[in-house]
């Protein structure tokens, strides 16, 4: 089903096919889900992705590691959609579908989840009602029926149990003063309950405690699935112990300067990143 | 201002009579009074709760009670401001609700303005409550909008929409007591002018609070003249405005601090699109004696487009030393961030930006204390949030 609707969709939105010998032969093994081809981005007339390129396969766990300022941000945000970035030049493909052509809420609806660095309060908006909307407004956009609502508090009740998620805080205003591990949680609940296609973690590690990193971890690895990717943005080897990446990248000064197994997160936590920003020779772009 | 459209003439029992109907369905407000065209219509209006007089304002002048009298002219705003000089010259008619001390009721009395359908015109009504010391009264005022009969034309309904009306509320509130002040200044009156002014004098240790809904007129101005007569006395004022189009809406406040040890919150929030134009202009004023006075104002206007326009001038006027006094204005657009988190979850841009929009005015309504009246706010504004221009227009 997913593989016609992939084809169908490079066939007729992304001409010319030729550029896409590689990602057709890739999609027709259905195996690549995200590729970002030369991604120029800026921001009040500065660069912050510099020709950034990147692949993350069907069913992997990617994990992007780099330096304060890097882009990892900038990059999960362009992927997701926010306006103030200046997109100068580049692709992003998720399942075969130019994401950059779409609004935030389209990229959500075909599948895309971010949870951010730092989640956002929205005062006055009970969490719940939040929760339904999003579900609903999602299924709505795939043509699927609203969930009734003792199906829908089912389903959040079951996923905010395995998160440790109190049922207070889900009768709160969304995130408003929930502490910075709360927030990363209830991130995780809404992706937990939208069952996106691709998620990209944005340091959701940072800020939470033991306990709180081992929950939400094994919120993420029940998450895997074969036709599921991530995108795990970190700065700690820790967290690689309990989602352990297939690929891990390094991202500097606007790009990926290099990409390895899950042993380059252990060399980057005893080297630092030091070779990766003064030796231009070490970038496999 | 624009020029005040012709007096309208009292109704006729006829008249009167046509409005039964909107009156008489189960559905129709309890405890309610009902003022046509200005005038006081006991036909159309409901039993009071126990402790609770009223009568029309004519009935009032002609017994000439003095103590009464005095109350329906406030020396702190007649002669000071030419709208209620308008309304003292020009007054129709009115209520006088008397509340014995002590008295309490729950659910609110109505006070309802309906109109008589007819050409362009303009109504003037006065009236007054006097709350007893330690009595706890709910008032809600409310526009009466008549749905369309099948009698009645296009026009005839047009002519309808052309009204003015210039009300006048006068609270005297007791030692002691809690009065909890709502109107609804809503309903669709597109080229309608709608000028309420409240007039508010607190006793000690007394509790009066003020909630508006603001929609659907052409020109709309709500003031409130309010004194702390008494020491230890609390008040909150607040109001939603939700304007479009070129409508006007302004709410103008004196809030007198005359006694110690008096608590004031003031929170006016406007959400302004199209070519709409908000005005807040909020003016505390601390007597000498009025030590440790706390107060607080404070208005917030959402910007939904370029050419929508808020206007604020905030005053403060203190002439005693040991008080805390504060006000502050903001105006700007929705929060991006907030916005794009909400699409990054799913909800296309149009509902992203409702869903914040409710929230800025619910924060008002959830706090009413009144489950019946908020659900009715809420879904007001939910109503002027579909009537938006669609995604794109603005953005
Ligand atoms: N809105 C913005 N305005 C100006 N500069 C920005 C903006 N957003 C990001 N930048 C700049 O872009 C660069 C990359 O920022 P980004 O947040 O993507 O880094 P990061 O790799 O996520 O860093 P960290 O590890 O600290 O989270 C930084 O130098 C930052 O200051
Ligand atoms: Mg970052």
């Amino acid at each position: 089903m997913r593989r016609a609707y992939n084809l169908r969709h490079v066939v007729s939105t992304s001409p010319p096919w030729s550029r896409y010998d590689r990602l057709g032969r890739l999609l027709l093994e259905n195996r690549l889900m995200l590729e970002i081809r030369r991604l120029n981005v800026s921001i009040g007339g500065r660069k912050i992705l510099d020709d950034c390129s990147l692949t993350v396969e069907d069913g992997e766990v990617a994990a992007i590691m780099g330096p304060n300022g890097a882009g990892k941000s900038t990059l999960a945000y362009v992927i997701a959609g926010r306006k103030d970035y200046r997109v100068e030049s580049g692709e992003v493909i998720l399942n075969g579908v130019d994401l950059l052509a779409l609004e935030p809420d389209e990229r959500a609806a075909r599948g895309l989840f971010l949870a951010f660095q730092y989640p956002i309060e929205i005062p006055g908006v009970a969490t719940m009602t939040f929760l339904k909307a999003t579900l609903n407004a999602q299924r709505k956009q795939r043509g699927e029926a609203e969930l009734s609502t003792p199906d829908f508090m089912r389903r959040v009740k079951g996923a905010a149990e395995r998160l440790g998620i109190k049922p207070d805080m889900l009768k709160r205003a969304l995130n408003v003063g929930f502490s910075g591990g709360e927030k990363k949680r209830m991130d995780i609940l809404q992706m937990a309950l939208l069952e996106p296609t691709f998620c990209i973690l944005d340091e959701t590690d940072s800020g939470l405690d033991i306990d709180a990193l081992r929950v939400v971890a094994d919120g993420v690895n029940t998450l895997r699935a074969p036709h599921r990717g991530f995108l795990v943005i970190t700065h700690y080897q820790r967290l690689l112990d309990y989602i352990v990446p297939d690929r891990v990248h390094v991202m500097a000064e606007g790009r990926i300067v290099k990409s390895g197994g899950k042993e380059l997160a252990l060399e980057l936590e005893k080297s630092g990143y030091r070779n990766y920003l003064t030796d231009p020779d070490q970038a496999v772009a | 201002m624009r020029s005040a459209l012709p007096m309208v003439e009292a109704p006729g029992a006829a008249e009167i009579e046509a409005l039964r109907p909107d009156f008489s369905h189960p559905g129709a407000l309890a405890q309610r009074l009902v003022l046509v065209d200005g005038v006081f219509a006991p036909e159309l209006s409901s039993a009071m709760p126990e402790g609770v007089r009223v009568r029309s304002l004519a009935s009032v002048l002609n017994e000439g009670r003095a103590d009464l009298i005095a109350l329906l002219a406030p020396a702190n705003a007649d002669g000071a401001d030419p709208i209620l000089s308008l309304n003292a010259a020009l007054m129709q008619d009115g209520v006088v609700i008397e509340v014995a001390p002590g008295a309490r009721s729950d659910d609110p009395i109505n006070l309802v303005y309906a109109s008589t359908p007819g050409g362009p015109s303009a109504r003037f009504s006065r009236s007054l409550i006097v709350v007893g010391a330690g009595a706890s009264i709910r008032l809600a005022e409310s526009l009466h909008v008549r749905a369309a009969r099948a009698d009645e034309t296009f026009s005839g309904l047009q002519n309808f929409n052309c009204l003015q009306n210039f009300n006048c509320l006068i609270a005297s509130v007791g030692e002691g007591a809690t009065f909890n002040h709502t109107t609804r200044m809503t309903g669709g009156e597109p080229g309608g002018v709608r000028v309420e002014s409240l007039i508010a004098s607190i006793g000690a240790g007394a509790q009066f609070d003020s909630f508006a809904l603001v929609t659907g007129a052409g020109l709309i101005r709500r003031q409130i003249f309010m004194r702390f007569q008494g020491p230890g006395a609390k008040s909150a004022l607040r109001g939603v405005s939700l304007l479009r189009g070129r409508e006007h809406a302004d709410t103008t406040l004196v809030v007198e601090h005359a006694a110690p040890d008096c608590s004031g919150r003031q929170l006016f929030k406007y959400i302004l699109d199209e070519e709409a134009t908000g005005v807040f202009q909020g003016k505390i004023v601390v007597d000498p004696l009025a030590q440790k006075t706390d107060a607080r104002m404070l208005s917030k206007a959402l910007l939904l487009s370029d050419t929508a326009a808020m206007n604020n001038k905030p005053e403060l006027e203190i002439f005693a030393d040991d008080v805390a006094c504060g006000h502050g204005a903001t105006s700007g657009g929705l929060d991006a961030d907030q916005l794009f988190y909400l699409q990054t979850r799913g909800l296309p841009f149009a509902q992203a930006e409702a869903l914040l929009l409710e929230a800025f005015a619910g924060e008002l309504i959830d706090g009413l204390g009144d489950e019946n009246l908020a659900e009715v706010c809420r879904s007001e504004v939910r109503a002027w949030l579909s009537r938006r221009a669609p995604p794109g227009v603005h953005s």
